[in-house]
């Protein structure tokens, strides 16, 4: 019953939602990625590159907007690194998405390292406060569930809407969506297959990057070693769950941050009393590994992901 | 642009692109160093002189080198059949769990009899472990490379509990960790005096046998055919699934037996820093040993070198040992690109 309580409670949903933000933010990004037939194995970096930069820009002075900026600046170059290499070069998207995530992290401990030799713990800075949305705000329920947030998660669920729209109304977003499912089309009708892929990396990498300044900017007011653990990872199993469709990625991303919240609340149950929290702290894991289970069988994989493209090669 | 295929490659076209490639790392890395306040010179004469030049350095580089010989075994051996075993921090803990699990007082069997079994084992459950993804790959066609990676989390909080529970040493005073190894459950040294257990042996062992296995056997053949060409070595009969999960099981063990290497040579027990991410590291060095088994065993020596190298240049110049990790990824990144155009060339248009 403790669960049911849990379930009907507004702070729950309001912390669902907030943890959904970064992952919606990593999951358009990746999604952006694969849909002009990338893998973005540099995400997990990515993020830890933009939560980083954002953070180090407000607390050297900057305000919070040019922070976000600066987080997404840093996140499209190392997209642009990885781009560069994966796209006209071909190299294998497996190794390059790996070597980004390398980089992008121990470059960031080492710019951590160099900026603030001599602090134990790191400083904070004035993050993003939560904005209640008037009249909205006021809805008994779901108004401070949904509409008490942080600016940077109306901007993550206003991003889904305008990804969706361009990806699927504008020609630009068509020419996107060809280029992952059949490129040599897109060539032929004289758009370059490389520049597309190349924005789609870069803009895609800026916008994980901002996930990454979520954590850092909104969620926390601080940068740690380790803060982004695994979530990279696992927005590339939501762009799975979500069939490569920003909507239902969205949904998939409010639905495991819903379970997380769910279990770290169960932990302070009489359950978690009996059971390791370590079982709790694996649910979410486990359940994007049976949510692939589930739906990679009908996946609709974009039928050129990770598939180089050539010119003159037919 | 786009890149064309050379039939007939200079000696100049095969060497300069990986000396260009060494050369902008070492240059790249010259330049943080800078950033950080230090001499770039004396900071790369650090590394090289923490890493080799001495006897202890040698042997600690070597004992470095240890685990990331077995995972990166365990990444080339997957990896040229195209199998994205990410997997291998997880198998490592496997192989570390077993270890400890029957190590500590269960069996009470002379080292000579106990050590192949505990090793046997070890291989036995970091090739489970594998079984699961490479099962779910072939059955339900999910993506290996998220399932290993969120795999790595899953069994390193399994470790956690165990550690925190069962597992837990009643005289670690309330640390998180196992209890110790019996003494015949330690490896020896290879040589009376010097401080190199044969974990070292068992992985130049294993990279002859993986070696073999890859250049004189079928399953050597099928995995390269698996790797080059699925389509095709199904339409040549050989069985695609079956040899995936061949190569994860193989892959899985050789993994395993890194974390039994550490806990059994070095540590005598498990704790959850273990592996300072050996896993992840080992896809570095099957990469920068283009994936040949042999090439595992120098490529593990050159990372393992950097990072003994940059621990000692960190205490000496003040610079982040960061700077190693680094150095690894832009030479891997450079790598990949250096082997590329040793085979083509940019043509405009």
């Amino acid at each position: 019953m403790e669960i049911f309580e849990i379930l009907m409670s507004v702070s729950f949903w309001a912390a669902a939602i907030r943890i959904a933000s970064p992952l919606i933010l990593g999951t358009l990004g990746e999604l952006i990625c694969e849909r002009a037939g990338v893998l973005n194995l540099g995400i997990e970096g990515i993020m830890v590159s933009g939560a980083f930069a954002g953070w180090m820009a407000v607390y050297s002075g900057t305000g919070l907007w040019t922070g976000v900026g600066v987080a997404m600046c840093v996140g499209m170059s190392f997209g642009l690194l990885h781009s560069v290499l994966t796209v006209p070069f071909g190299l294998s998207q497996h190794v390059v998405g790996l070597g980004v995530t390398l980089l992008a992290t121990s470059g960031t401990y080492y710019a951590y390292r160099l900026a603030l030799p001599e602090v134990t713990s790191p400083p904070k800075i004035e993050a993003f406060q939560p904005f209640e949305i008037p009249f909205l705000s006021d809805i008994p329920g779901i108004g401070p569930a949904l509409f008490s947030q942080t600016p940077l998660t109306y901007l993550a669920f206003g991003l889904v809407l305008v990804v969706s729209l361009v990806l699927y109304r504008t020609p630009l977003g068509l020419a996107v969506r060809a280029a992952g499912e059949n490129p040599a089309a897109v060539a032929a009708q004289g758009l370059s297959v490389t520049a597309i892929r190349m924005g789609a990396v870069t803009v895609g990498s800026g916008f994980m990057a901002m996930g990454g300044a979520f954590l850092t900017m909104s969620a926390f007011d601080s940068f740690f070693f380790e803060m982004v653990n695994g979530r990279g990872w696992i927005c590339i199993a939501l762009v799975v769950f979500g069939s490569w469709r920003p909507g239902k990625a969205l949904l998939g991303a409010v639905l495991f941050a819903a379970f997380d919240a769910l279990q770290i609340r169960m932990q302070q149950t009489s359950l978690g009393a009996d059971v390791p929290y370590q079982i709790f702290l694996m649910m979410p894991y486990i359940l994007s590994i049976l949510a692939l289970v589930v739906m990679s069988r009908r996946a609709e994989v974009p039928a050129a992901l990770m598939v180089p493209f050539n010119k003159g090669e037919r | 642009m786009r890149l064309e295929a050379i039939e007939d490659q200079t000696w100049p076209r095969r060497l300069l692109p990986p000396l260009i490639a060494l050369s902008v790392t070492v240059v790249i890395a010259s330049g943080l160093a800078m950033l950080a306040g230090a001499n770039p010179f004396s900071v790369l004469g650090l590394i090289l002189q923490g890493a080799f030049g001495s006897q202890f350095a040698i042997l600690e580089t070597l004992n470095r080198a240890t685990p990331l010989i077995f995972t990166g075994l365990a990444v080339a051996v997957a990896f040229r059949a195209k199998f994205w075993n990410i997997g291998a921090e997880a198998q490592l803990y496997a192989g570390a769990l077993v270890t400890v699990v029957l190590g500590t007082g269960v069996l009470q069997w002379p080292s000579l009899a106990l050590l192949p079994l505990l090793a046997v084992l070890a291989v036995l459950a970091g090739a489970c472990l594998l079984l699961v993804p490479a099962v779910l790959k072939t059955r339900f066609g999910v993506d290996e490379v998220v399932t290993t990676l969120l795999f790595n989390f899953i069994f390193l909080l399994f470790i956690s509990m165990l550690l925190e529970g069962p597992l837990k040493d009643p005289m670690g005073m309330g640390w998180p960790k196992s209890a110790r190894l019996l003494p015949e459950a330690r490896l020896p040294r290879m040589v009376d005096g010097l401080r190199l257990h044969w974990g070292f042996g068992l992985a130049l062992i294993s990279a002859g046998a993986v070696w073999i296995i890859q250049s004189r056997s079928t399953l050597g053949y099928e995995m390269r055919a698996v790797g080059l060409n699925k389509n095709a070595a199904a339409f040549a009969g050989i069985p695609v699934n079956r040899v995936l999960i061949k190569t994860a099981l193989l892959s899985g063990g050789l993994a395993a037996l890194a974390g039994f290497s550490e806990v059994a040579g070095v540590k005598g027990s498990l704790t959850l820093d273990l592996s300072p991410g050996f896993g992840y590291t080992g896809i570095i060095v099957a990469m920068l040993a283009l994936l040949h088994p042999i090439g595992v065993v120098f490529a593990a020596l050159f990372v393992a070198g950097i990072f003994v190298g940059a621990d000692s240049m960190s205490r000496a110049a003040g610079v982040p040992t960061y700077l190693a990790d680094i150095m690894l990824a832009t030479a891997l990144l450079l790598m990949v690109l250096a082997i590329l155009l040793m085979r083509f060339r940019i043509v405009r248009g």
